[in-house]
């Protein structure tokens, strides 16, 4: 199958070299990193996490949305989503790939990585992500691969698949969970030390990751012969508009315990992130991303704006954009400001730091290129 | 008791055991499990008022980052710092500070790692390359440590620094007998442990010209630290947080 890859037309061979070629930057930027050390970035004593940790908590988040289709299809025989679910666990391929790339970017001696196997530390919170991703990576990539091996064949799936893809629903739940215990089991931060983050995080992400599979069907409907279906899509829109209300909802509740309690070390990182006084970069955008936040809403919610695909890709990307703030910098460095002692730093990312996480993220829409690619490729000419 | 009831609790007890120490593994309270008797339990104790009699005075400062190697950056950023100087205010943040004077907030504190009992580093470390030691120092293995600095995230001090860098074209007098650190790896105080090991007080109090630094073994009940805190009121960084810190900072006497 893999042969498929390499057959496209030109802008499909356009977009690959173009690719490519943000991975070579992103490389030559990560070795001078390798070289001179993470100070090339814009993180420092203070603000000590940034811009890649933001981005692989938003990708676990898009990892861990797959369950979204992948649940519906195969727990309740929901059949609408038969011929995406593929789409959904090829999509978590490239999110953990991503995610895995920006834990490994961020580490200050990436030649010892290893260590963490070699001296296994289960008290670390990190060391449980390390194993839920890896094994939720593996069952994926078996799964996924497997599944499409056996359409192509025109057979049924082997039967020890089903207690493989059984155990991914849970995993999937469990990746974001874990990932949300590095954070919310810190009495250092109070910004992050609250027990409704885990939850909070699988909402967004439950919006936000199905809104980008949406996106991507849309453009395998542009560029080749697969379409998802008018009725998987509203279907998935309609899940990703109770998401983004429960989101909304979390996040509110968090906002009444912070303002109401009034602790003064819990408000002063929300007053840091949207009042005055904050560092414009952050501020600006912590608003940007609640005015996307309730746009979305009020388009998904709205029958009509929902129902008609002009309107609902713009909600949609309202929703990427609007997690991807709120889930990403909005929501690291704020934890980091202001300092155990008092100190507001501020944090901007460095134009090395940018470019090597357009590397990562290139890395993760090659992936999803050439996957589901294969995959319109397979389902192509099963349809001739 | 009955057969079937002596059975039920015979049977949780030897299954509620080692789930008991696995539970206490995974949240770190085997961490902060006592030592037997007779061993040392290091602790340093800060006289603020003897400090900040002698306003401007780095001695302690100076002396540790010279032997141990530490440093100089002019940008805060890439900052390595194991002894240092924040205001009053900032060291105890949930005080209340709306009667006191502008001197009084901005007073110098000294602040270096609380060596905590209960240290949410440890805990949090991926590798183990920060550990805490029978006689309650918190270590750093730089040969372990990959950089992810989630010990910074998690300590409640910001006692601990990273190697944006190479630091050795930083450091002013280098000295032979002290390791140099290389770039991404996190540091901190050690409470002078290769001192200790030769029966020596840490640089910092031994540099101490204010009498203000003392430093001992809090389970020895004749210690001079164990002494001056029997007497005089004291208080810990955060301590509601539980971490056990073993900087004591004592105010004044009765």
């Amino acid at each position: 199958m893999i042969e498929k890859v390499l057959k496209g037309g030109l802008i499909y061979r356009a977009w690959m070299a173009l690719l490519l070629v943000m991975i070579l930057i992103g490389l030559i930027f990560y070795v001078r990193q390798w070289n001179l050390g993470l100070g090339i970035t814009g993180m420092g004593r203070d603000v000590s996490w940034g811009l890649y940790i933001a981005n692989f908590t938003f990708l676990v988040g898009v990892a861990a949305s797959a369950v979204i289709v992948v649940l519906p299809y195969y727990l309740h025989d929901f059949k609408v989503f038969g011929r995406i679910t593929i789409f959904g666990e090829f999509l978590a391929i490239a999110a953990v790939t991503m995610s895995t790339l920006f834990i490994f970017v961020d580490l200050g001696q990436p030649a010892r990585v290893f260590n963490i196997v070699l001296y296994p530390s289960p008290q670390s919170v990190l060391f449980w992500d390390m194993i839920v991703l890896n094994l939720y990576l593996i069952l994926n990539l078996i799964i996924g691969w497997r599944t499409l091996e056996a359409e192509r064949q025109e057979e049924a799936p082997p039967t020890w698949l089903k207690p493989l893809i059984f155990l991914s629903i849970p995993l999937a739940i469990s990746i974001h969970t874990v990932t949300a215990f590095i954070y919310s089991g810190l009495g250092a931060r109070p910004f992050w030390l609250t027990a409704l983050l885990a939850p909070r995080f699988l909402a967004s992400a439950f919006a936000s990751g199905p809104a980008l599979l949406i996106i991507l069907c849309l453009i395998m409907r542009r560029f080749t012969k697969f379409d998802a279906g008018q009725e998987a899509i509203q279907k998935i829109a309609l899940i990703i508009t109770y998401a983004l209300s429960i989101h909304l909802f979390f996040f509110l509740v968090e906002l009444f315990t912070v303002f109401y309690g009034g602790i003064p070390e819990h408000v002063h990182h929300f007053q840091y992130l949207f009042g005055p006084g904050g560092q414009p970069l952050l501020t600006v955008s912590a608003r940007i991303s609640l005015i996307l936040t309730c746009i979305a809403f009020f388009l998904l919610v709205n029958p009509r704006t929902r129902k008609a695909e002009g309107t609902l890709i713009y909600a949609l990307l309202a929703v990427i954009i609007a997690v991807w703030i709120e889930k990403g910098l909005g929501f690291v460095v704020p934890g980091f400001i202001p300092s155990p002692l008092g100190e507001i730093s501020s944090y901007s990312p460095t134009i090395s730091e940018i470019l090597i996480t357009k590397g990562v993220w290139a890395v993760g829409l090659l992936i999803i290129t050439a996957l589901f690619k294969i995959a319109a490729s397979v389902k192509e000419d099963l349809s001739q | 008791m009955k057969r079937r009831d002596f059975l039920k609790i015979a049977c949780f007890s030897v299954a509620g055991l080692p789930a008991r120490s696995a539970f206490d593994q995974l949240i770190g309270k085997a961490l902060a499990k006592q030592p037997g008797v007779g061993k040392p339990k290091w602790a340093m104790v800060i006289d603020i008022k003897a400090c900040v009699a002698k306003p401007g005075c780095q001695h302690c400062i100076d002396a540790c980052h010279n032997i141990h190697n530490v440093p100089t950056f002019n940008n805060p950023k890439d900052e390595i710092k194991w002894i240092w100087t924040n205001p009053y205010k900032e060291v105890f943040p949930e005080q209340t500070y709306q009667f006191s004077s502008v001197e009084v907030q901005k007073q110098p504190i000294l602040v270096l790692c609380n060596h905590c009992e209960n240290p949410p580093c440890v805990k949090v470390c991926p590798t183990k390359a920060t550990f805490k030691r029978d006689d309650g120092l918190v270590m750093m293995d730089y040969h372990r440590c990959i950089g992810c600095r989630y010990c910074m995230a998690a300590c409640p001090y910001g006692a601990r620094s990273f190697n944006w860098k190479d630091p050795r074209p930083f450091i002013k007098g280098f000295r032979q007998d002290f390791p140099t650190r290389t770039k991404g790896v996190v540091e901190k105080c050690s409470f002078c442990e290769e001192r200790l090991a030769k029966g020596l007080k840490p640089a910092c109090v031994e540099a101490c010209t204010a009498g203000a630094l003392t430093f001992g073994d809090l389970n020895e009940p004749d210690s001079q630290v164990r002494k001056l805190l029997a007497l005089r009121p004291s208080v810990r960084r955060k301590a509601h947080l539980g971490t056990e810190p073993k900087v004591f900072y004592i105010y004044e006497a009765l």
